[in-house]
């Protein structure tokens, strides 16, 4: 990881280092992408074998086979950049860095959650690290984001507001609504669509009858990219330029192309696709395809990797051990932040 | 302030409820550089019945934003808007559309904070005219206050005179929370005095616009001025009628309301919006679990909008809502009832 200060992000950290790999990228901002990739997915896998066990009550969205769309967008942003997110929140708010302690006590419903146990799966969040919340209404966040954006050029901020929605949210009455208000005030936000293919159970083919998302930015007077969304250097280098086109020219859309490798939530079982689509995506998984590339780096032995890897796996199991082991909030806690003071 | 010609003595100004409400704003906007107002035709047009009239011309565009007819957005960069530093005012031209931005609203603005675990402030005001009375029809006359007093997270306020307009407004942008400001259309033209120097009035905490000790009306908006002048008739038959607007339905000053109804012994609720799932039911519900229960010499009594869609026809429309008539009868219904006598001498129309 770089060290890094509110406001500095790992590009220009990066960017700053004279060193140069052969993928034509320092070495500390590709190790930086792999960790941001390897915490969403081990968290993920936690929550799924603590949901699987009844460890965690409610419903969860998993993020697994997304991964390299949060950690390439966040790695362009600081902490004073803000997002907003989705019901499959948990690989936005790992990724943007909130400490993992803190998600996985939420996810358990303690009161050391991030947001003291009252949120949960869907409402993960982080405003001090310009995290605004999942929210569990589909297209619900794109409307916040705009607002994000638009406390930023009233402010003169030199921020972004990254909006994370879904393909299902772009048939929402608010996606139109945002992206015409965010082109017309030319605000600074980038409405980042993950096209996982599905909305719950209902491909996109059935549900839309343009499958270039990205042509919807036409509408708007916008431009619309597309990114392959299983590529995490793809998803960064789209977003770094994205990133700066916001701030000086007003929104993009940029839809990159993914897929959930489980299920929509709890509930879901799969009947919906077939194991060869699921197989087909799982042959494209980002995280393995990341590896094969940092491991032909020089400087990435497979004993680096595999240090990398055990680092991050322990910093997922103490989360989640310390999430176990905290404590419950209590009835004292039920009535409050209804209001502020 | 100024002073009468002849006499000496000073006597406040008069402003319209309208000239009230966008003293208000100017106020505040220019308090506090974070705040500014939001949405369609606020700017040359001076908003859909002239409140902002003057606004952009003084502020500018900066600061008095026109909008695209975009309820659902508007709400939610609001939302946006005030977790990240700044204060916005959203004007929405009819409260009937708020149902556009209903999510925004109810499931976004108002449970941020509780969701997020108190980690965030949401100071935001939505300001929407209600009510019937203009012969716009169904979806540009109603009044939906209960709505939003069922989002817990909001705060909501229904000003009655140009006096509480101003000084809830202005409480309502210091506010950091969620607040659905409901003006009354039908009363941007009553005039009122209304001091010139700066005064906030509190959230929670009812007015008193008439004392009486025979029975107490509760009412809100509009209905305030049609009850004072039900009271005032019904002097003449030598009933004392106490009128009590809470001003704000969310946070209610219950205390105001039980102690009023623990004097008088009687207690009537006005509310222009549909009778069922009212708020109405709810002040009635409050009184029956308190200690004036006991004290009650009538029945709680209501009178509402019956439960209809309003009509556009002038007398239909007239009707649909309370009218003096149906307040009278029903105050002079509960008093025979409580004195036992028998009633009949007022046809009393329930509802």
């Amino acid at each position: 990881m770089i060290d890094r200060s509110p406001g500095t992000t790992v590009a220009a950290a990066a960017a700053a280092q004279a060193a140069r790999t052969r993928m034509g990228y320092p070495d500390s901002l590709l190790e930086d992408l792999y960790r941001r990739m390897l915490r969403i997915r081990y968290f993920e896998e936690e929550i799924h074998y603590h949901i699987s066990r009844g460890h965690i009550h409610g419903t969860t969205h998993l993020y697994v086979g997304e991964e390299a769309i949060a950690a390439g967008a966040a790695a362009n942003l600081s902490d004073l950049d803000y997002i907003t997110s989705t019901h499959r929140c948990h690989g936005h708010a790992v990724a943007k860095g909130t400490a993992l302690s803190g998600l996985a006590a939420e996810m358990f419903g303690k009161r050391a959650g991030v947001c003291g146990g009252k949120g949960g799966s869907m409402h993960l969040a982080d405003p001090a690290r310009g995290n605004l919340g999942g929210t569990g209404i589909v297209g619900g966040g794109l409307p916040i984001a705009v607002g994000a954006a638009l406390s930023i050029r009233r402010l003169g901020q030199d921020r972004v507001a990254v909006c994370f929605f879904g393909d299902g949210a772009m048939n929402e009455g608010t996606f139109h609504e945002s992206v015409n208000l965010a082109s017309v005030w030319k605000l600074p936000v980038l409405f980042l669509c993950e096209n996982n293919q599905y909305g719950v159970s209902t491909h996109v083919r059935r549900s839309t009858n343009v499958q270039d998302l990205s042509l919807r930015a036409a509408a708007y007077g916008i431009p619309g990219r597309k990114v392959d969304g299983m590529d995490v250097l793809a998803v960064y280098e789209a977003v770094r330029e994205a990133k700066e086109y916001v701030k000086t020219n007003g929104p993009l859309l940029l839809v990159a192309q993914t897929y959930r490798f489980l299920g929509h939530s709890r509930s879901d079982a799969n009947v919906y696709r077939t194991e060869e689509e699921i197989a087909s995506w799982r042959r494209r998984d980002p995280i393995p395809r990341f590896r094969e590339r940092l491991n032909e780096e020089g400087s990435f032995s497979e004993d680096r990797i595999e240090d990398i890897e055990e680092e991050v796996r322990r910093e997922v199991d103490a989360a989640f051990r310390y999430a176990r082991a905290c404590e419950e909030p209590g009835l004292e806690d039920l009535l409050r932040d209804v209001y502020a003071d | 302030m100024r002073t009468d010609a002849g006499t000496g003595a000073r006597r406040p100004r008069e402003i319209s409820y309208a000239q009230a409400v966008r003293e208000a704003l100017r106020e505040e906007l220019r308090r506090d550089p974070r705040v500014f107002l939001m949405g369609e035709d606020v700017g040359i047009y001076g908003g859909t019945f002239g409140v902002s009239a003057g606004l952009i011309e003084e502020l500018g565009p900066d600061r008095i934003l026109d909008t695209p007819i975009s309820e659902a957005v508007l709400a939610g960069a609001a939302a946006g808007a005030a977790l990240t530093g700044t204060r916005p005012i959203v004007e929405i031209p009819f409260s009937d559309f708020l149902s556009l931005a209903l999510d925004q609203i109810g499931n976004q603005a108002a449970k941020m904070r509780y969701m997020f675990g108190g980690a965030v402030r949401v100071p935001l005001v939505v300001r929407s005219p209600a009510g019937s009375g203009t012969g716009a029809g169904a979806q540009h006359s109603q009044s939906q206050e209960a709505v939003f007093c069922h989002f817990p997270g909001l705060k909501v306020v229904v000003p009655s005179t140009p006096y509480d307009a101003k000084g809830l407004l202005k409480t309502a942008v210091r506010d950091d929370n969620p607040v659905v400001f409901l003006e009354q259309k039908l009363l941007y033209k009553e005039t009122g005095p209304v001091p010139e120097e700066e005064y906030l009035v509190p959230f929670g905490k009812a007015d008193v616009k008439r004392p009486g000790s025979d029975l107490t009306i509760v009412a809100w908006g509009r209905m305030v001025g049609m009850c004072l002048a039900a009271a005032e008739r019904l002097e003449s038959e030598g009933v004392s009628v106490e009128v009590l607007d809470p001003r704000t339905l969310v946070p209610l000053d219950t205390r105001a309301i039980v102690s009023s109804v623990a004097k008088t012994g009687r207690l009537l609720i006005v509310h222009e919006a549909v009778r069922t799932g009212g708020f109405g039911g709810e002040i009635a519900a409050l009184v029956a679990d308190s200690e004036a229960f006991p004290l009650l010499k009538a029945p709680i009594r209501r009178v509402a909008g019956f439960d209809i869609p309003v009509p556009y026809s002038p007398n239909l429309e007239r009707n649909a809502v309370p009218t003096p008539e149906r307040i009278e009868d029903a105050v002079r219904d509960l008093l025979v009832q409580g004195e036992k006598r028998p009633a009949g001498r007022t046809g009393s129309v329930r509802s």
